[in-house]
């Protein structure tokens, strides 16, 4: 192995560790605020990669009938609990409901109808994109996780399950089973000093970075951000100060839509994404997450970065162990946190 | 699209429980494909072809009950006993994988129902006795890019290919063709879901073989040879007959211009020779597969679908005229005996003699090496 060969290795091996970061973030973040770990994060990766492909393609995204039928399902959920009694709704809370659930998902198809999508911008396609899939996020926490807010992890890691697999079913019925590519952000060729660098892999590693700090800055600054760290430190505690968690976790499953979305647009240029590649990517993250301990945001992107290189050199050396090697990390890690902290018994 | 065909699957098993029941005479086929699991597209291409079928042989009415295995052999094993024990079915049809069909082979010979699978699996030996298929063996689509590798002068060759059995089954193939004529001085493996080939692509340019075989199936195929030629590769690129339709080329761009890889000929129809047997029948069924599901949405799976097809309505319309009624278990060893005495069968596909001893017969000759210009498939001449 030369110096030029170790040089590409390492900078593909950074470029989809920026990937597993975005998307190791995510995971810590749904699971500290709401305990849920977020299987089907890796599908809103899909979903964003393939609705950018359509868009590219210049048909209407197969999306757009999830979001107006999740849309629907949500808000039909919001009516049921208003006319259920016992917790009372107010009126305005269910306007808000309608609007967002229906007036969105419709508004948003009259756009798409009458934009000429073909010949939109890249960046147009993209906010396009984001518009569709991640409004995804807040539906999948009404549909799925709210009713069952209160219980037990595992019931939670078992209804992500189950949303995955709905998510990956859905997947294959709207975008269909072959795969696509998109046009990167950018074909430019840097000169860095003695290596190449692609223009798709500085957008890719400078979007991260862009958005770790927005994540840091909403978290640190905000008042919303506060809330969501409010929660995750203590629920009931955060609740009894007036901090709602149904709001809390759908605006965490939206943050972490927007992040596997934007993590979709990043990928599709540089591989085929299909309906269920989603999952691979998700789990790499969530190896990551693990080697964070599932609390720590600096060490999941570490873990990410790392993950990504020890992917790519080991492709190199041994292409046909690569997924074990990446996967078998997990053992050592996971030892040395059991040894290295102290037992906390499980809150049930 | 999908929603139709969802909706046709659907109105398809509705209409299997209704007439199951009544019509104790007529002709059923069940059909096993990846409908869902990572081998969804190719299942997409059999009900393709399944949703063309005639509903008739002869006078019989023909019900073609089609069943998802998900990829998965368990539950391939499960709907195929499903359909044996409550279809009652006289016969088998699919399905797109070997690792499927092997699980499937077993039980259709221990309850002695004919099937003809659409992947190679190997049918060779006593367990196979009921067992047929319409594909070509990964080995005689090898051997014509070995044969093609070595005319053109090449005397390495590097390999990347699927890190699962089907990478696994070409290499094998080329490994053994190969010997004494081209030294393999790359193997490389990759996933089809892994976010990039960089890696193994640099290993192989890094072995500077003469030309790379790319031991991949379907889109996924496109991701080395894009990477080979992103990173410099001039070499000749061949891939395998795992690539079977438009949707590479859609994903691959001008990256896969000029890829070379062996073929059934019904990708290529209108382009073959009027002396290829098969020209006539592909042409054929090319147009009306193209009005029913659009323009170039032809593939070779689709073609060996209907080639399986065409296996068993072959055998079953001689087992009609001797009169043996459909739903009985003499009906089914006739069809068994009938497909055993195939001659020169043109389908779509290729052309089939299959007797007792040779349970694949598919006639190599029909096989056409096809390369990629200006984002179209050419025939090689």
């Amino acid at each position: 192995m030369d110096q030029t060969i170790f040089v590409l290795l390492a900078q593909d091996g950074v470029t989809n560790g920026a990937i597993y970061t975005l998307l190791a973030l995510a995971l810590v973040m749904v699971f500290a605020v709401t305990r849920i770990i977020l299987i089907p994060q890796g599908e809103f990766l899909a979903y964003g990669g393939l609705t950018m492909a359509t868009l590219e393609a210049g048909s209407l995204p197969g999306t757009l009938w999830v979001l107006l039928g999740a849309g629907a399902v949500a808000f039909a959920m919001d009516l049921a609990t208003a006319r259920g009694g016992g917790r009372r709704l107010p009126g305005r809370s269910l306007a808000r409901s309608a609007a967002w659930n229906l007036g969105y998902p419709l508004a948003l198809a009259a756009l798409l109808t009458q934009l000429p999508l073909a010949g939109l911008p890249l960046a147009a396609k993209a906010l396009l994109a984001l518009a569709l899939v991640v409004p995804l996020g807040p539906m999948m926490y009404r549909i799925a996780f709210q009713p069952v807010a209160e219980a037990p992890v595992l019931v939670l890691l078992i209804v992500a399950v189950a949303v995955h697999l709905a998510m990956v079913g859905v997947g294959l019925l709207v975008f269909g089973p072959e795969g696509s590519r998109t046009t990167p952000f950018s074909d430019a060729q840097f000169e860095v000093g003695a290596m190449q660098v692609g223009g798709h892999t500085l957008a890719v590693i400078g979007a991260s970075l862009a958005l770790i700090v927005a994540l840091y800055l909403f978290f640190d600054r905000t008042l919303y951000g506060k809330a969501l760290r409010a929660t995750a430190v203590n629920r009931n505690g955060a609740r009894l100060m007036g901090i709602s968690p149904a709001l809390a976790g759908r605006l965490t499953f939206l943050l972490a839509a927007f992040v596997g979305a934007l993590s979709g647009l990043l990928f599709a240029p540089m591989t085929t994404v299909y309906y269920d590649s989603g999952f691979l990517v998700g789990l790499k993250g969530f190896v990551a997450a693990i080697i964070g301990g599932l609390g720590s945001y600096p060490l999941a992107a570490a873990g990410a970065v790392m993950v990504g290189l020890l992917e790519s050199f080991s492709s190199f050396w041994t292409s046909a162990f690569k997924d074990v090697l990446v996967f078998t990390l997990i053992i050592p890690v996971l030892l040395w946190r059991s040894l290295a902290s102290h037992h906390v018994e499980e809150e049930e | 699209m999908t929603f139709r065909s969802c909706a046709l699957a659907g109105a398809a098993g509705l209409a299997a429980t209704l007439l199951s029941l009544p019509a104790m005479a007529d002709i059923t086929i069940g059909i096993i494909a990846s409908l869902t699991g990572p081998a969804a597209a190719l299942g997409a291409e059999t009900r393709k072809a399944v949703s063309l079928l005639p509903d008739r042989i002869g006078d019989e009415k023909v019900t073609y009950i089609l069943l998802d295995d998900a990829t998965d052999p368990t539950s391939a094993v499960k709907n195929v006993r499903k359909l044996i024990s409550e279809d009652k079915v006289d016969a088998l049809l699919g399905p797109n994988l070997i690792s499927t069909a092997v699980a499937m082979a077993d039980i259709a010979n221990a309850e002695m129902v004919p099937m003809v699978s659409v992947a190679p699996l190997d049918v060779g030996g006593d367990k196979r006795g009921y067992v047929f298929r319409s594909e070509p063996s990964a080995d005689l689509m090898v051997q014509r890019i070995v044969d093609d590798m070595v005319a053109g002068g090449a005397k390495t060759v590097g390999f990347i290919g699927f890190s699962d059995s089907w990478g696994e089954l070409l290499l094998k193939a080329l490994t053994r063709l190969a010997e004494n004529k081209l030294r393999i001085v790359a193997v490389e493996r990759y996933g089809r879901a892994d976010p990039s080939v960089q890696a193994q692509a640099l290993k192989v340019i890094a072995a500077k073989p003469d030309m790379v075989f790319i031991g991949a199936s379907g889109t996924p195929a496109a991701m080395p040879q894009i990477t080979l030629r992103e990173r410099g590769y001039k070499g000749r690129i061949y891939q395998s007959h795992g690539v079977t339709s438009k949707e590479f080329l859609r994903v691959g761009g001008k990256a896969v211009e000029g890829a070379v890889l062996p073929v059934g000929p019904v990708l290529v129809a209108e382009q073959l020779p009027d002396t290829h047997p098969a020209k006539t029948s592909g042409v054929a069924f090319v147009r009306e597969f193209e009005a029913r599901h659009g323009h170039d949405s032809r593939s070779t799976f689709a073609g060996a679908s209907w080639d399986a097809w065409l296996i068993l309505k072959t055998a079953m319309a001689g087992a009609l005229q001797d009169k043996i009624a459909p739903g009985t278990p003499a009906f089914r060893t006739a069809v068994r005996d009938r497909i055993e005495r195939t001659n020169g069968l043109t389908g779509t596909n290729g052309v089939y003699t299959i007797t007792a001893g040779d349970h694949a017969g598919y006639d190599p000759s029909a096989i056409v090496l096809v390369t990629v210009k200006d984002n179209q498939w050419r025939l090689v001449k």
